[in-house]
């Protein structure tokens, strides 16, 4: 069965890259422009991974991190951030908010697919 | 990499909102005011723009677009104060990059030092605020410029201090496996014993064993001695830890290894070593001058390639070896054209137009069934009635989604107006605040379009001749900035948008001199105040002294007035001497379909917008006064509404004249004024879909458009506060030429039975 992702951002074109890229790696792919929407979507999806922005209007991608987390269901959930802010502080905050792991955009198409399969598969 | 390119087109897009989020967002930020969250969005807006350029490789564009991130950065962070000149400079920034935009879309190279001054002035700021401007741009900007970073250690990185934990594991030496290596190859050996968390962070243990799988031929050793009996199992604690021997290429180096576990570096004790050949063998095979070139034997082999410290691994040692994702990219290849799906599409206008039309038909099908069955036995038919209901029901779903397919919100039209208004006040030397509310409203698509030019003009109207400066105002005692405020609602099912200003307000004496000078209004003629100041809707009047830049030609408020009566909405204006002016635009939501009430009066058919509808009473003979002008009025509810028999209006004969007979329908305009419709019946309620009279037949006072019943019969659809207007003129109260509503003459006759028996011709076809 394929793995469904959620790519999780205010931008359009980067929602539009990401899908692209993991629909051609073989992985279903469903986005939430903010994180309230990603919310509201991931009650309605299973997915097996969260890509996410870290700042957006709603509500900002730490603050989704942290919200799934407080969900039992998702409490194993892999969830990359998916940031050009390249500063450690930011990196430490996903980390203790729960996230897998990281991944700086502009992306590399390779790069993006490996660390997705890294951490689901 | 062409694959992307595709995404080009959304990214133009996107940007070009993003600007004008961006432009709208400069234009509010002023010093002292500061919205965080406004800044915020500026920021982001930049951000996203730089973003998506850098992964087509727009070079020019991210650098510039670097400079002005930086800059508001430093705002956001407090670093650097907000100033008149700084909103100035971002502005200008904004412009910068929406031409940079224009050649990356035109595939044109910006000319030669189109960012430089722009990029001086932001740097400028960055100077102030201490830091120093010549500053290498960071590591990661270096990245985001290129096109895609062959530096993949910048792209994907290790939390914390993982790099320390990692480096701390490869000191700490796990006993090495026996047994010679094969030529060729080197021999990992992995410890990896994660903390019993790691689950906890959406990591998962197998995908990692499975990517060092793909390095190389690897053995897997499954420890359980930290595995609890049964009953103490945390199934969401992890309780296994691996030893992975791992036989690969010299190509795969330490970098690639620990790439597998940097996200979990911080949470797992990892250890990792290396047992090579002799090295006569392997360094000629080596393809990474960064691989041990010393010819020690290297027990210890190779070197770490320190991920985040080391960005300086040549590009050969990251691409020659098999990246997983290769693979799945090329066995996968084959579904690259089903294209990626969004929550938005973008369809042709004239497709949504189609679908209005038929759902339009639809709503008339529709209601021809319900006519057609009416007379049927009740009890008999019962489920029919109660399908054709649920058809009812539906129909008018359906027409609202549709209807809201092509609805948008006012704000990209309001959005535009604080430059203009930033420009006015430049050019005018007057200081203007510009106050908007309801940009969310949303309307129909060819409304909100429609709505740029008369906006503009109106706004420009109030600066120009409404606001007065700010030396005058001060005199009078008003602030010195004056305030135009532009809102939007939703009001009686249409969309109401005011322009207000503080300013002077009509000058009356000046505009009917004008008047009579330009021949426009007959000396002597007595107008009412209302009457002069619509004078100023009238073609070729203009009261500027002289013609300024901005208005003053003697154009604008007629085409304005044009404009809006073209999209079936009126225009009217509210003004106080010294107070200041109010223009009113009413607009129809949509330009399709109308609930409405069907009527009668005599033999004919009428439809009223079921929005302007107050009641439908019967009036007792006490209730009604008639006037010496042959005006009459009726007491309801405790306060006096003018009557209009519809029948008299029209010229319609065999209708009923006595309202205590009949029915008088109350009515009420979009500004809240009431009239009572004398009819002879009201037959019910039906959705109409509204054909143009103009585009069919011509113009009339006091009808909005027309329709095809369900019987097939052509009825008019009213226009309240037209009819308002013709009953006043019916009265006699004003002069003529001073009616602003239009130069057709009152009491038109209807249009021909002809034209119904063409009507009815169609609908069987």
């Amino acid at each position: 069965m394929k793995k469904k992702v959620m790519t999780v951002d205010d931008s359009r074109t980067m929602r539009d890259m990401v899908s692209f890229t993991l629909r051609g790696a073989g992985y279903d792919v469903v986005e939430a422009a903010d994180g309230q929407q990603a919310m509201s979507a991931i009650a309605t999806n299973k997915v097996d991974l969260v890509i996410t922005d870290l700042n957006m209007p709603v509500m900002d991608g730490l603050t989704l991190i942290r919200k799934l987390r407080a969900i039992p269901a998702h409490r194993t959930l892999p969830i990359l951030m998916l940031t050009t802010e390249a500063d450690e502080s930011k990196k430490a905050e996903g980390r203790a908010a729960g996230a897998t792991g990281w991944i700086v955009k502009p992306f590399n198409p390779d790069k993006l697919v490996s660390v997705v399969q890294k951490v689901c598969g | 990499m062409d694959d992307l390119s595709r995404f080009k087109q959304t990214y133009f897009d996107e940007s070009a909102e993003l600007l004008a989020v961006a432009e709208a967002g400069l234009l509010r930020l002023a010093p002292g005011d500061i919205d965080m969250d406004e800044v915020n969005a500026i920021f982001r807006a930049v951000h996203s723009i730089k973003g998506g350029g850098g992964a087509f490789g727009f070079n020019d564009l991210v650098a510039f677009a670097h400079e002005f991130e930086t800059v508001m950065d430093g705002v956001r962070n407090a670093e650097i104060p907000v100033s008149t000149e700084l909103v100035d400079t971002l502005i200008r920034a904004n412009d910068v990059l929406a031409r940079l935009l224009a050649h990356a879309a035109d595939e044109t190279e910006a000319p030669a030092g189109t960012t430089d001054d722009t990029v001086a002035a932001l740097r400028r700021f960055l100077d102030r605020s201490g830091e120093p401007a010549d500053e290498a741009p960071p590591a990661a900007i270096q990245a985001a410029a290129g096109f895609y970073p062959d530096d993949e250690d910048d792209e994907a990185g290790i939390f914390g201090d993982a790099l320390a934990a990692i480096q701390a594991a490869r000191d700490d030496q796990p006993a090495r496996a026996a047994g010679p290596v094969p030529e060729g190859k080197v021999r990992w050996t992995i410890v990896f014993r994660p903390k019993a968390e790691l689950l906890l962070s959406g990591n998962e243990p197998t995908y990692m064993l499975r990517a060092l799988r793909r390095l190389g031929e690897a053995e897997v050793i499954c420890h359980l001695d930290r595995l609890p009996p049964l009953r103490d199992l945390d199934a969401e604690l992890l309780h296994l830890s691996w030893t992975v021997t791992l036989l690969a290429d010299p190509q795969v180096n330490r970098a690639q290894i620990d790439d597998v576990f940097e996200f979990v570096a911080d949470d797992c004790d990892i250890r990792i070593s290396a047992e090579a050949p002799p090295p006569a063998i392997i360094v000629p095979a080596l393809i990474a001058p960064v691989e041990p070139v010393t010819p020690a034997p290297a027990v210890n082999l190779p070197e770490p390639v320190a991920s985040a410290a080391a960005p300086a691994t040549p590009a050969a040692t990251t691409s020659g070896a098999a990246k997983p994702g290769d693979g799945a990219r090329r066995t996968n290849g084959g579904t690259d054209h089903a294209g990626p799906a969004t929550h938005t599409i973008r369809v042709d206008l004239d497709k949504i137009d189609r679908l209005v039309n038929m759902v339009g038909e639809m709503v008339i099908t529709q209601a021809m069934i319900a006519e057609h069955l009416r007379d049927l036995p009740p009890g008999q038919f019962q489920e029919l009635l109660e399908g054709l209901e649920g058809l009812a029901q539906h129909t008018r779903e359906l027409r609202e989604s549709v209807m809201s397919i092509r609805a948008q919100p006012v704000s990209s039209v309001f959005s535009r107006m604080p430059r203009l208004v930033r420009e006015c006040a430049a050019v005018t030397g007057k200081e203007v605040m510009l106050v908007t509310t309801g940009e969310t409203t949303e309307v129909d698509k060819t409304v909100v379009e429609n709505l740029v030019d008369p906006l503009t003009h109106m706004i420009r109207n109030s600066i120009d001749h409404g606001l007065e400066g700010p030396e005058e105002r001060e005199r009078v005692g008003k602030p010195r900035a004056g305030t135009v405020h532009l809102s939007a609602a939703h009001r009686s099912g249409r969309i109401v948008i005011e322009v207000t200003d503080d300013g002077r307000g009509i000058n009356r004496a000046k505009v009917l001199s004008k008047a009579i000078e330009k021949g426009l209004v007959q000396p002597g003629a007595s107008l009412s105040d209302e009457e002069i100041d619509h004078l100023i809707f009238l073609p070729g009047f203009s009261t500027a002294d002289q013609v300024s830049n901005l208005s003053g030609r003697g154009v604008g408020m007629d085409v304005v007035r044009r404009n809006i009566s073209s999209l079936g909405g009126r225009i009217g204006v509210y003004s106080t001497p010294g107070e200041g002016s109010r223009f009113v635009l009413s607009l129809p939501l949509t330009l399709a379909v109308l609930d409405g009430m069907v009527i009668s009066v005599g033999e004919e058919r009428f439809v009223l917008p079921l929005t302007n509808i107050v009641e439908s009473l019967r009036p007792k003979p006490a209730d009604l006064h008639g006037l010496v002008n042959k005006c009459d009025v009726m007491m309801a509810r405790g306060e006096y509404v003018r009557l209009v028999h519809l029948h008299r209006l029209f010229g319609i004969p065999k209708a009923i004249d006595d309202a205590t007979k009949g029915l008088v329908v109350l009515v009420e305009t979009e500004d809240g004024s009431r009239l009572g419709l004398v009819v002879d019946e009201v037959l019910g309620q039906q959705q109409v879909v509204i054909k143009s009279l103009e585009s069919n037949f011509r113009r009339l006072d006091g009808v909005a458009a027309a329709t095809i019943l369900g019987d097939g019969r052509v009825a008019l659809i009213l226009d309240v506060a037209g009819l308002r207007e013709m009953s006043r003129h019916g009265s006699g109260t004003g002069a003529g030429n001073g009616n602003a509503s239009g130069s057709t003459p009152p009491s038109p006759s209807l249009p021909a039975p002809a034209d119904k028996s063409d009507q009815r011709q169609r609908q069987t076809v």
